[in-house]
């Protein structure tokens, strides 16, 4: 049996690491606030672009852009959000499956699979399978800048426009409520035209200062560097989310072990002093 | 009086909503003049001052860039980032010019020159738009 030095021992260290679990799922509840508000505050943007997209996609452009162009599949890009840092539950891994499983799905289909990573959890991973990694962007922090995100962006779209790749998926977490964080991943190129704003006829088109191409080019450059931006902000809201639920439970998991040793200790203690009190009763009676 | 809707926002918030009876803008081939029912325009924008009309009332933005989208009935203001003139600050904008002219100046192999030339003109047009916006009060 135990003895009660041992266990008290156990009880101590626990007591240790709930401290500092309880600790990161504080830090974790004030930063998801803020991480909150960032996703909030870059809504309108994304939003408004999403609005002016849908406009040029209802006109009768003169200059069809080649990110709306159809094209047979041989090779699709997967640009990977995943959080800096771990202790976060299963936020990345079930990313990283769904990825997978579409990655594998394509390849049935002939197309082969290359990765832009974003986050210093998504390379330790794909590179461990051995996927083809073109682009990453890691050590981003609580307050991403979209400036960080370009590089990664350009890699991806010149590979679109000179025909290495074909399709590029965003595979993100988009965050329902603080429990729970859905896995997506959604078709970037080509843009599926958004629907048709019915308020606007379709018989028009805009007067473009300078060229159309030269326009278009930038701003749906832009509204794709505004979509992965948004991806980013909403996956640090959801690993913040995702974080402080994972240390509520393993603080309470560690509360739980607490309990039953602290029985244990009792048990220990209770059971060495009727043994210390029978000896003596027995040593009282053989004299 | 007739108004036309207008949303100013950057990648990190929304600055302004509202309508207004005419819009200023600086474009990238230009000024633009916006009044309600303009005809579909997409053009870039220019460093600069957006100026917001309704009635007598007038409030001023500055832009560092970005994209202008015009409806008849609404303007879409899509900036780099944008700031509301009030909150310029005059000697920060003639810092930022005084160091971005030094490192013109003195160009040397490491400097990016585009990047030097980018950086005087974006505070020649913040300082344009204190300017102005002084004139009007």
């Amino acid at each position: 049996m135990a003895n009660t030095k041992e266990v008290r021992k156990q009880i101590a260290s626990i007591k240790g690491t709930q401290k500092i679990t309880s600790a990161m799922e504080m830090v974790a509840a004030s930063k998801m606030k803020k991480t909150q508000d960032n996703m909030l505050k870059g809504r309108p943007y994304s939003l408004k672009i999403k609005d002016v997209i849908a406009h040029i996609a209802s006109a009768n452009s003169e200059y069809p852009h080649p990110f709306y162009e159809e094209r047979s599949a041989k090779k699709a890009c997967f640009i990977v959000v995943s959080s800096d840092k771990g202790l976060c539950g299963g936020l990345n891994i079930n990313l990283f499956k769904q990825v997978i499983a579409k990655s594998a799905e394509l390849h049935e289909q002939g197309v082969e699979s290359c990765f832009a990573l974003i986050g210093s959890k998504a390379p330790g991973f794909f590179k461990s399978i051995g996927a083809q990694v073109i682009a990453v962007a890691e050590k981003l922090g609580d307050k991403p800048d979209p400036d960080d995100l370009i590089g990664l962006t350009k890699v991806v779209l010149d590979m679109h426009k000179n025909g290495d790749i074909d399709q590029a998926y965003l595979c993100s977490n988009s965050f329902v409520n603080t429990m729970t964080q859905q896995p997506n991943v959604e078709q970037l190129v080509p843009l599926t035209p958004a629907e048709q704003d019915d308020s606007i006829s379709t018989q028009w088109d805009y007067i473009y200062e300078p060229e159309a191409k030269e326009l278009l080019d930038g701003l749906l450059t832009r509204y794709i560097e505004s979509l992965i931006y948004q991806a980013v902000v909403e996956n640090n809201a959801c690993e913040q989310a995702a974080k402080m639920i994972a240390m509520k439970s393993a603080t309470d998991n560690a509360g739980d072990l607490i309990k039953e040793l602290e029985l244990l200790y009792n048990n220990v203690r209770q059971a060495a002093i009727t043994q210390e009190l029978s000896e003596i009763v027995g040593g009282a009676a053989a004299v | 009086m007739s108004t036309i809707k207008i949303n100013i926002v950057s990648s990190n918030e929304e600055i302004y909503s509202g309508e207004a009876t005419m819009v200023y803008a600086t474009g990238s081939l230009g000024e633009l003049g916006i009044a309600p029912g303009h005809t579909p325009l997409l053009t870039g924008l220019a460093a600069g001052p957006v100026r917001v009309q309704n009635g007598s009332e007038e409030e001023a933005f500055f832009c560092s860039g970005g994209f202008l989208e015009i409806q008849p009935d609404l303007v879409t203001v899509l900036s780099d980032t944008a700031e509301r003139a009030d909150s310029l600050d005059e000697a920060e904008a003639i810092k930022a010019k005084e160091s971005a002219e030094q490192d013109l100046a003195n160009k040397d192999a490491t400097l990016d020159y585009a990047k030097a030339a980018a950086q005087l003109a974006e505070a020649v047009a913040r300082l344009k738009t204190i300017q102005k916006l002084r004139k009007n009060q």
